[in-house]
């Protein structure tokens, strides 16, 4: 009897619930849907508008020095803006192949460097046991607390100290070079990616190495064999970072390079578009912008998830 | 018995003199490398906030030696008494703060407000606004920042014209909306921020507000992003345990929704107000820290101390000082990250 009221009673409350969850969970009205629809278009609106008013800026045509009304499609609309920009960005003899080979080997370079070293430190104080981890990994920390901009100063200072007399280059001088500014991002760029990179191996469960180490795995191994293969995504995701911050390096190659026009980068030719005295026509520079800023989106937009996840466990030293 | 376990136990962590030794020949490679470029040239930074260090002295052919002056920069920063224009060391902190702390508020309430927007129940074309909200956040910072300097040029640029159109509908004339958003010196709103006597100008020029705007596009989709994330971790019980106690919307939102989305929001505040606390692009590249200074961050006046003034021994000086207020944001955020987590569900 008890038995038979209580199942009734279960019965009811589940109804009841059903009934609560089709009263509120029911279809979204129509004129709600309407109103978040409006609400969700003006925000797409806002985000999209900055990146179809460049791309309009830059079918203006080069005679014109900056738009003169907001349509989508100006009139006179042309491609010679890139033309131009993909012969001679700048006035500065340096083609936008060269620059952005310039760019490439800076973030290239940098990037692989950075991961292809941080990669041993960073298994070093995930998993391994030593005398003076924690002062070491202080330093790290302290280190990726600064901004690179705040090691400008001593970073130029030394760096210029650096003149070769090579004997088939002749003069070589270490700061206005592409090389010195590649030490001076790596300075920065490598405990970064021993940081991200910890913070990746510390997520990973430690029972495949102990496995390993009971089938007589020696820490070598288990890094190669087992580690290294684990963190695929996470070292591309740092090198990605890495990569951006390369290719959009601007404190050090604007400050050491000077006159060098030969190592000059995507991110200095942009400089030199803007300004308040330039006399870049606006549809080169949005030309510029646009072939800038497309193969990190593309590579962005493709490994999005992966590169969120990498952020949430590391962070960005800008 | 104990044989093995004591032989398995030494199979599983190798023997720890080993351990010791292999650690270092892991750590080698990258302290290397940190010790010449990263370790030393910080070292030598602190000396050398303690010198005269100028251009001149790096002309070998002059072979000039820079002067120990004690502490005279660090004195000169802090009493604002260097040589350069505009340079108010007590404005550019309570600027750089305020700049931080009310762009990453205008983030949150955003990035929270559009995550609910994006989670409402039946929502159409979902997933194709997610994916076209997270554009600012794959364009690199120094194109949104050289983009939207030119959406706030006086002459041509969008923001003007824009408002030009919207005004044509009220019979306002276009030339009102030649606005000189980032140049013009007079604040539009008097007294923003405190002021006492002999106290820095802290009034805010328009130059900030195009900043904000600008930075609100940039940073409010990660936060929506992160927002989103916590959100569909609420589980559904709760919600339907909250309807049959008879719970209004609010009180749901309040108890529920907010509840899960505070843990998870507030460390990523504390990293957004980091990020926006060093953030250079924006104010190198469209206000150049004016007018007047009046929009100078830490990292931009520490670049135009090494790149414009070629003050080398200053800028050291200057950059010491600011690794102890980010070391005094980090203690203060570390203990905020750790009161929160107490919270957590």
């Amino acid at each position: 009897m008890t038995t038979a009221t209580s199942s009734l009673d279960q019965a009811a409350a589940a109804r009841q619930k059903r009934f609560v969850l089709r009263s509120t969970r029911g279809r979204t009205g129509l004129l709600k849907q309407a109103a978040l629809q409006a609400v969700c278009l003006f925000v797409l609106l806002t985000v999209i508008f900055p990146v179809i008013w460049v791309f309009s800026v830059s079918l203006n045509p080069l005679n014109l020095s900056r738009p003169q009304g907001l349509e989508i499609i100006p009139p006179n609309a042309t491609l010679e803006a890139y033309q131009q920009v993909l012969d001679k960005p700048t006035p500065n003899p340096i083609s936008f192949l060269d620059l952005t080979l310039n760019s490439l080997k800076l973030a290239l370079g940098t990037s692989l460097v950075s991961v292809g070293i941080g990669v041993f430190a960073a298994y070093a104080f995930a998993r391994l046991r030593f005398r003076g981890r924690a002062v070491l990994m202080l330093v790290i920390l302290a280190v990726l607390m600064l901004p690179n901009v705040a090691t400008l100063a001593p970073l130029f200072v030394l760096l210029n100290s650096v003149n070769l007399d090579l004997p088939f280059l002749g003069d070589f001088k270490l700061r206005r070079s592409l090389l010195g500014v590649g030490f001076a991002v790596i300075s920065g760029l490598l405990p970064f990616a021993i940081w991200n990179l910890k913070g990746y191996l510390d997520t990973i469960p430690r029972d495949l190495e102990e496995a390993a180490w009971v089938d007589g795995a020696g820490i070598n191994q288990t890094f190669i064999r087992i580690i290294l293969p684990l963190s695929v995504p996470a070292l591309a995701v740092t090198a990605f970072l890495g990569f951006i911050a390369g290719w959009t390096e601007f404190y050090f190659t604007s400050t050491f390079l000077g006159g060098q026009v030969v190592d000059h980068t995507l991110a200095l030719a942009l400089n030199s578009m803007v300004g308040q005295f330039s006399q870049t026509p606006w549809a080169q520079f949005s030309a510029f912008s646009i072939l800038f800023a497309i193969p990190p989106a593309i590579v962005y937009f493709i490994a999005q998830r992966w590169i969120t996840s990498g952020l949430a466990i590391g962070g960005v030293k800008g | 018995m104990t044989a093995i376990t004591a032989r398995l136990s030494t199979l599983r962590r190798p023997r720890a003199g080993g351990n010791q030794r292999a650690a270092y020949l892991y750590l080698v490679p990258a302290f290397v490398v940190m010790g010449f470029i990263t370790i030393y040239p910080l070292l030598y930074q602190v000396y050398m906030s303690f010198t005269n260090t100028e251009l001149k002295h790096l002309n070998v052919r002059l072979g000039l030696t820079p002067d120990f002056v004690g502490l005279q920069n660090y004195i000169n920063i802090l009493t604002s008494a260097l040589a350069i224009p505009n340079f108010d060391f007590l404005r550019i902190i309570i600027y750089n703060l305020w700049w931080a702390l009310s762009n990453v508020a205008i983030h949150l309430v955003i990035g929270v407000g559009v995550a609910l927007l994006l989670n409402s129940r039946g929502l159409w074309l979902r997933k194709f606004y997610r994916a076209l909200f997270i554009i600012p956040v794959v364009i690199p910072p120094i194109i949104v920042a050289n983009v939207w300097a030119h959406m706030f040029d006086p002459d041509g640029g969008a923001i003007n014209l824009l408002l030009a159109g919207v005004g044509s509908f009220m019979g306002v004339p276009a030339t009102a909306f030649h606005i000189d958003w980032l140049r013009q010196v007079a604040s539009p709103i008097k007294g923003f921020l405190p002021s006492w006597p002999g106290g820095p100008d802290l009034s805010l020029p328009l130059a900030y507000y195009a900043m904000l705007i600008t930075n609100t596009w940039l940073g409010w989709p990660l936060n929506s992003v992160v927002a989103t994330g916590a959100l569909q971790s609420i589980p559904n019980d709760l919600y339907e345990a909250a309807d049959m106690d008879g719970a209004s919307g609010w009180q749901k939102f309040r108890n529920v929704t907010l509840a899960y989305l505070r843990p998870a929001m507030i460390p990523y505040a504390i990293y957004g107000f980091v990020i926006t606390f060093n953030l250079f692009y924006l104010a190198f590249f469209m206000s150049q820290g004016g007018p007047n200074g009046k929009t100078q961050l830490l990292v931009t006046q520490a670049y135009y101390l090494v790149n414009s003034n070629q003050l080398y021994g200053v800028g050291a000086a200057f950059a010491v000082i600011m690794f102890f207020i980010l070391l005094t944001i980090t203690l203060i955020t570390n203990r905020l990250t750790k009161a929160t987590q107490t919270y957590s569900l």
